[in-house]
């Protein structure tokens, strides 16, 4: 998928992330600041990235600022982040396809 | 991936707590508060422009977390909104136990979900039928027409009445006495019985009225509810106190199970146990109140 502007997806409560995507310039641009960086800083990233690889995103800046989230909520927010930035969030999702 | 074991249409549900689908907050783990039956809300709860987030996150709350014995209900949105078909694709393919319809008003209401879930087990590979429905009746014509959404579909396990919609349409607020609803619920369970589903009541949404709730749910045990909807956990130990069967109830239904039991292969149909005449139209009375109090941990014997 390409990312053709900028969006945004969850909140910022305990056991949340917000997640925004914007275009990049080729590559994956990570920016990453967490509640549990030392813990987990490793494990949220190699999440998104997965998240973003099964997606077909190759250019993107990403923002993620994670409270302490679960991966199944990392992953949730990172696609709604990407479906809406093509404006593609609303239906026919491929559930248990790209997503899952 | 936590695979579902397949959904039991009739099971314990005395107790159904809303969460908002939205926050992973609540659904990570919602399974630890004992009650019978979670509903993720996708309707109400979530705010309008949030409606496709909350898919995405209750996709992966079914997917991933271990919600136990707990069953899963998803609330979709309303047919008369853009958002019921895709709710209704989120739910098959993250494997809900159950689907509640919103606003129903109509057999056709229930049919037209049935169409869009069958759809949608066909596409995700799910084997048809699985997906159970329930009906929330929220406005006067639902309440008129709730036998015949009771019995639209051999999915439906259950009916439940919306309060805060109705009594709006009623022109009527909360009475501690329950005048307000007096009529729908016995219509709605009249018309539960008669389809031989089961039937809940409404949220009880004043958190600081303990003594209105215990008023509230007592009724609701007297007029013959299954159970009833809440928005607490701290609603929850009253709930499952007030349904459990007394210690009297468990050791009379024993009784009256193995007369009717051991008198069926002597050949008598009717007898008396402990001066009272029973005869087998007591029979799932009785089993009902074992299951329950096996439920509720008061019965170990294995007559059910």
């Amino acid at each position: 998928m390409e990312i053709l502007k900028p969006a945004i997806a969850g909140t910022l409560e305990s056991s949340d992330a917000q997640v925004t995507v914007e275009p990049g310039e080729g590559g994956i641009e990570l920016s990453l600041t967490s509640s549990v960086m030392n813990q987990y800083g490793r494990q949220i990233k190699a999440t998104v990235l997965e998240t973003l690889e099964r997606l077909d995103v190759s250019s993107a800046r990403v923002t993620v600022v994670d409270k302490g989230a679960l991966d199944c909520t990392l992953k949730a927010r990172v696609e709604c982040a990407v479906f809406r930035s093509c404006g593609a969030s609303a239906a026919n999702i491929p559930w248990g396809g790209a997503v899952r | 991936m936590i695979p579902r074991p397949k959904p039991e249409r009739f099971r314990l549900r005395r107790t159904m707590m809303f969460m908002n689908a939205q926050k992973p907050g609540l659904i990570k783990d919602a399974y630890i508060y004992g009650c019978d039956s979670i509903m993720l809300d996708l309707e109400d709860a979530v705010a309008e422009n949030q409606k496709d987030a909350a898919r995405f996150s209750l996709y992966h709350a079914l997917k991933t977390i271990d919600y136990g014995d707990t069953e899963v209900i998803v609330r979709i949105n309303g047919l008369d909104t853009p958002h019921w078909q895709e709710d209704i694709r989120v739910c098959v393919a993250g494997g809900a136990d159950g689907i509640r319809i919103a606003k129903c008003e109509s057999a056709q209401d229930v049919l037209t979900v049935e169409q869009a879930v069958e759809e949608a087990e066909k596409e995700f590979g799910v084997e048809v039928g699985r997906t159970l429905l329930m009906a929330a009746l929220e406005s006067p014509k639902g309440i008129l027409n709730a036998y015949e959404i009771c019995s639209a579909s051999d999915r439906m396990f259950g009916v439940a009445i919306s309060g805060g919609d109705f009594r709006k349409c009623m022109q009527t607020s909360p009475q501690h006495d329950g005048v307000d609803m007096l009529f729908a619920r016995g219509q709605m369970l009249l018309a539960a019985r008669a389809a031989g589903i089961q039937c809940f009541d409404t949220v009880f949404t004043n958190l600081d009225d303990q003594e209105g709730f215990e008023a509230e749910v007592l009724q609701n045990k007297a007029m013959g509810f299954d159970g009833k909807s809440l928005i607490n956990p701290k609603q929850i130990r009253f709930v499952h106190q007030v349904f459990a069967p007394t210690e009297k109830e468990v050791i009379q239904a024993e009784k009256i199970v193995r007369a009717i039991r051991e008198n069926a292969e002597k050949g008598l149909g009717v007898f008396t146990v402990d001066g009272k005449m029973i005869d087998i139209a007591f029979l799932p009375g009785a089993e009902r109140t074992l299951k329950l109090a096996r439920a509720c941990g008061m019965y170990e014997g294995d007559l059910v």
